[in-house]
C-alpha cells in the first residue's frame, strides 16, 4: 500500500492548488471563482489525510481537520452564493468588474 | 510499480485533467460538470487512502450539495449555453507564470524535505472513533471545535436567509 512516496501525493495535491489559483486569477465570474476556491480548499483537505496517514498513522487528527474544513466549505459556498444572487438582483451580473461601487 | 501505483496515477490524472479543464472551459456549465467530476476523482483519491467515511462525506456534501448549488445558482443567473467572455492574453499569461512558478517552488520544497514515514502502525478509521472522539471533552476530543462550528453552520444558516430575503417595502414599491 505505502509504494507511492508521501511526497507524490503532496505534488497532486500542489498541483491541485495552483490549478485553483490559476482559476481564481483569470475568471471574472463570481461563480468559477467560487469553483476555483473549491478546489484549492479541496487540496488542502487531500494534504491533512495524506499527512495523516503517512506520518500519524496511530492518530486521526488530519481526518478531523478535512471533516471541519468541509463543513466550513459548505457554509463559505451557501453564503457566497446567497450573496451572489442578492448582487445579480441589484446589477444584473454576477461579473465582478460590475460590481466596482466600492472601488478607490 | 504495482496495481496500486497504477490506479494512484490514473487517479490524479484524472483529478488534474479536470480541474484543469474546469478553470479553463469558457461554457460555465461545462465548467461546473468538470469541477463535478473533479471532486468525483478526490473522493476516489480518499477511498486510495483508505478514508472511507471521509470519501463517504466529501461525495455526500461535495458532489450531492455544493455542486447541485453552483449548478442551480448558474441556471438563476446565466445563459448556460452561452460562452464567457475571453480573459485577455496578458493576464492568462502572468496568471499562469504566477502558478508555475508557485508549483515548482513548492515541488522543490517537497522534494528536498526528507519525510521519516512510520511504517510501523497501520492506518484504519473507524467510523466509531470518529464518532466517540468528535465528541470527547477529555484531551484528544474535539467537542469544542464541534460546538463552534455548529454555531457556524446556524450562523451562516440566518446569514443565508437574510442576505437572500427580498426587502418588503422594495417589493410594495
Amino acid at each position: 500500500m505505502n509504494t507511492i512516496p508521501l511526497s507524490h501525493i503532496l505534488f497532486v495535491s500542489t498541483a491541485l492548488f495552483f490549478i485553483g489559483m490559476y482559476g481564481l486569477f483569470t475568471r471574472r465570474n463570481l461563480i468559477t471563482m467560487l469553483m476555483a476556491i473549491e478546489l484549492m480548499l479541496n487540496s488542502v483537505n487531500i494534504n491533512f489525510v495524506a499527512f495523516n496517514k503517512y506520518l500519524y498513522p496511530g492518530k486521526i487528527d488530519g481526518v478531523f481537520f478535512s471533516l471541519f474544513i468541509i463543513v466550513i466549505a459548505a457554509a463559505e459556498a451557501a453564503v457566497a452564493i446567497a450573496i451572489i444572487i442578492n448582487l445579480y438582483r441589484s446589477h444584473h451580473s454576477i461579473d465582478v468588474d460590475d460590481a466596482a461601487e466600492m472601488k478607490y | 510499480m504495482n496495481a496500486s501505483a497504477i490506479i494512484f496515477y490514473l487517479i490524479s490524472a484524472f483529478i488534474l485533467g479536470s480541474g484543469i479543464l474546469a478553470v479553463s472551459s469558457r461554457k460555465i456549465f461545462r465548467a461546473a460538470i468538470w469541477l463535478l467530476f473533479s471532486l468525483v476523482g478526490i473522493a476516489s483519491l480518499y477511498f486510495w487512502m483508505e478514508v472511507e467515511f471521509i470519501a463517504a462525506v466529501q461525495i455526500i456534501v461535495y458532489v450531492g450539495g455544493i455542486v447541485v448549488l453552483i449548478i442551480f445558482s448558474i441556471f438563476l443567473t446565466q445563459h448556460s449555453g452561452s460562452e464567457m467572455p475571453k480573459t485577455s492574453r496578458m493576464k492568462t499569461l502572468f496568471a499562469v507564470l504566477a502558478a508555475l512558478f508557485g508549483l515548482l517552488f513548492c515541488c522543490m520544497v517537497i522534494d528536498e524535505y526528507g519525510f521519516t514515514q512510520l511504517a510501523t502502525v497501520s492506518f484504519t478509521v473507524p467510523v466509531a472513533q470518529i464518532g466517540t472522539q468528535m465528541l470527547a471533552m477529555g484531551e484528544h476530543g474535539y467537542a469544542l471545535p464541534f460546538e463552534v462550528v455548529s454555531m457556524l453552520l446556524l450562523a451562516a444558516m440566518i446569514g443565508c436567509i437574510v442576505i437572500a430575503m427580498k426587502n418588503k417595502e422594495e417589493a410594495v414599491i
